[in-house]
């Protein structure tokens, strides 16, 4: 029995994640983890005519590489998970378009890359699919664009603000093989607790991300120090240090292990113009298959949960004062045995 | 509400429960202070700074051209624009931007980087729904209240007959 | 020299009103932008805008609380001219230019760059 309390999956056969492809721009490229993913552009375009045809161009080419990684050509997908901030989740569909693969679109703003893998693994375990592909892009100026104001526009982000990843992050999931394994995953539930600046994302997200630690370690029966890490993904500067406040209140005992966030990580935070850290669907995505995963490969980490957060506001839904509903989904990804 | 895991036993955290109200005066005291100070200092420097090139502008109007100061105030204004959508072009307005904050949004440079700024972002979009339909996305509140303001005036001075108005010729 | 000293004060002085509208009162642009609008209009309605004008130059012309007070003017005038279909149609009058101005500017613009994020 795959399912675990209420919206826990245990896997007993864990699906492995037999390759990965990572994708980013020129601010990530700046940034601690640049020689960890496998491309890195110089600009935003992407030699391409508009910011969503750059978007597209990202996912395309994490999708090719994951697929290079894995050696295994379109055809032998099952199934591609996929979703990104944009209206309508083009990004993916066109994406998936160009992969000719059947299709699943999600949308989990910048919880999608947990999201998608949560779903991946589940699809894998339960013998629905033999290799699954789950992916997610994100672009710094689709995002300004669609959310905030053009990208020319003079307008002073606040310290709360985040900035978003412009990067694609695609994992090739299947039975068996060489790679770490996805050994639980946990299901998020919508938390609102009434933030409603859209300036300062890691406040409205951090309930989520503890209620799904919480439901995580309550529902597997693990504590804390099963792992080696326990990384959200972009709470960033103001959100991470909400949830480790929350989760002491709350007698959770993070301090048996380490406690990081991917928007903190992603960039230098004291250098690079980033005010509180980075964001977007690409952030989670790359820094957990482009550098936690090498640091799995390497011995440093044997077990992380990677808890993707989101934002599930709509532009029109904060003009008309709506307060900014969240979710975090985690998956617990562990080295070989 | 404490979730019960149907395997091991219930850790018993303690649930997420905070009301509204207390997350978000809780999250408030995380939130790093903006240096209201040191925006403000910068916004004086620039504007104060886009305004003086402004007052030049003018001077040089009325030497060149023979104006009256009131004469010049349209071709100024016209200059300090284009000034602005160059600025825009290049990409640099937003970076000045994001140190001078509303030392470069409230002089009428603002105004037109906004304009032009949601005109080149939407060229993606064709001319006529991209660039045509969204130039006025963000300058479009600033004409609105502006006529409305100017409207809701003069009906007041009609209504009151306030007839003899300071003179503004010239 | 002075009229310069004054331009640089007084537009700085606006400007500090919209950081403290920015960072104290939390709001966004378009809506600080508005309240000055507004705020122009207003103050030209009782007068206060054009000894402001006469003082500090471009101090007083350049913020957008001058379009406010532009518009002011454009509706008085044709009211004193016209009688109260001036209130409509003098509206536009002053401010003509610049707005006709940012619009040709910004189509070109968009006509020959693209953003560069």
């Amino acid at each position: 029995m795959i399912l675990q309390g209420n919206r826990s999956w245990v896997f007993q056969n864990p699906p492995v994640i037999l390759a990965t492809g990572t994708v980013v721009g020129p601010d990530e490229g700046q940034g601690p983890l640049a020689a960890e993913f496998d491309l890195v552009h110089p600009d935003l375009e992407i030699g391409q005519p508009s910011w969503e045809k750059s978007e597209r161009a990202l996912l395309e080419q994490a999708s090719d590489i994951a697929l290079q990684h894995a050696n295994l050509k379109q055809g032998d997908i099952n199934f591609f998970v996929g979703g990104d901030l944009l209206n309508q989740i083009i990004s993916s569909t066109f994406a998936a378009r160009t992969l000719g693969v059947p299709y699943l679109g999600v949308f989990g703003a910048c919880s999608t890359s947990m999201e998608s893998l949560a779903l991946a693994s589940l699809i894998v375990a339960s013998g629905a699919g033999k290799h699954v592909m789950a992916g997610t892009s994100s672009h710094n100026c689709t995002v300004e664009k669609q959310f905030r104001y053009p990208t020319e526009y003079g307008s002073q982000k606040p310290p709360t603000a985040q900035y978003t990843v412009t990067g694609a992050g695609v994992s090739v999931v299947g039975e068996k093989g060489e790679g770490p394994v996805i050994t639980a995953a946990t299901i998020g539930k919508i938390m609102d607790l009434g933030i409603t600046d859209p300036f300062n994302m890691g406040a409205a997200m951090a309930p989520a991300a503890v209620d799904t630690i919480q439901s995580h370690l309550e529902e597997t029966g693990r504590s804390p120090g099963y792992y080696d890490a326990i990384v959200t993904g972009d709470l960033a500067g103001v959100g991470h240090p909400i949830a480790t406040d929350m989760l002491k209140r709350n007698g959770v005992p993070m301090q048996q292990t380490q406690f990081l966030d991917c928007g903190l990580l992603i960039y230098d935070v004291d250098k690079q113009k980033v005010q509180a850290g980075g964001s977007g669907c690409a952030c989670s995505a790359v820094v957990t298959y482009g550098h936690l995963l090498k640091r799995i490969a390497k011995g440093e980490l044997k077990k992380i949960l990677v808890v993707a957060t989101g934002a599930l506001l709509s532009p029109l839904s904060y003009q008309q004062g709506e307060t900014i509903p969240c979710i975090a989904h985690a998956v617990s990804i562990e080295a070989p045995s | 509400m404490a979730v019960k895991s149907a395997g091991g036993g219930s850790k018993g955290y303690k649930p997420v429960s905070m009301s509204a109200k207390e997350y978000k005066a809780f999250a408030q005291t995380k939130e790093p202070s903006r240096s209201v100070w040191t925006n403000c200092i910068r916004a004086f420097l620039v504007g104060g700074l886009i305004c003086a090139i402004g007052q030049g502008i003018q001077r040089f109007f009325m030497a060149a051209f023979d104006m009256t100061s009131k004469q010049a105030g349209n071709p100024t204004v016209a200059v300090l624009i284009l000034l602005s959508v160059i600025l825009t072009s290049m990409g640099v307005y937003d970076k000045i931007a994001q140190w001078a904050g509303a030392g470069s949004a409230v002089p009428v440079t603002g105004f037109a980087n906004s304009m032009s700024s949601a005109a080149i972002e939407h060229r993606s979009e064709g001319l006529v729904l991209g660039v045509g339909a969204n130039m006025f996305k963000l300058a479009g509140s600033v004409i609105v209240y502006g006529v409305v303001a100017a409207f809701v005036v003069g009906i007041v001075y009609w209504l009151f007959g306030i007839g003899a108005w300071h003179d503004t010729s010239g | 020299m002075m009229p310069y000293i004054w331009a640089f004060i007084v537009g700085g002085g606006i400007c500090v009103f919209g950081q403290i509208c920015f960072d104290v009162f939390k709001l966004t642009p378009a809506h600080t932008m508005s309240l000055l609008v507004v705020i122009g209009a207003l103050l030209d309605a009782v007068g206060l805008y054009d000894p402001l004008v006469d003082f500090a130059g471009a101090g007083a012309t350049v913020p957008i609380t001058s379009f406010g007070n532009a518009l002011v003017h454009g509706a008085l005038t044709e009211l004193q001219q016209d009688g109260w279909i001036g209130v409509i149609t003098g509206i536009f009058s002053i401010t003509s230019a610049g707005i006709s101005a940012a619009i040709v500017f910004s189509f070109l613009a968009a006509l020959v760059v693209r953003p560069k994020g």
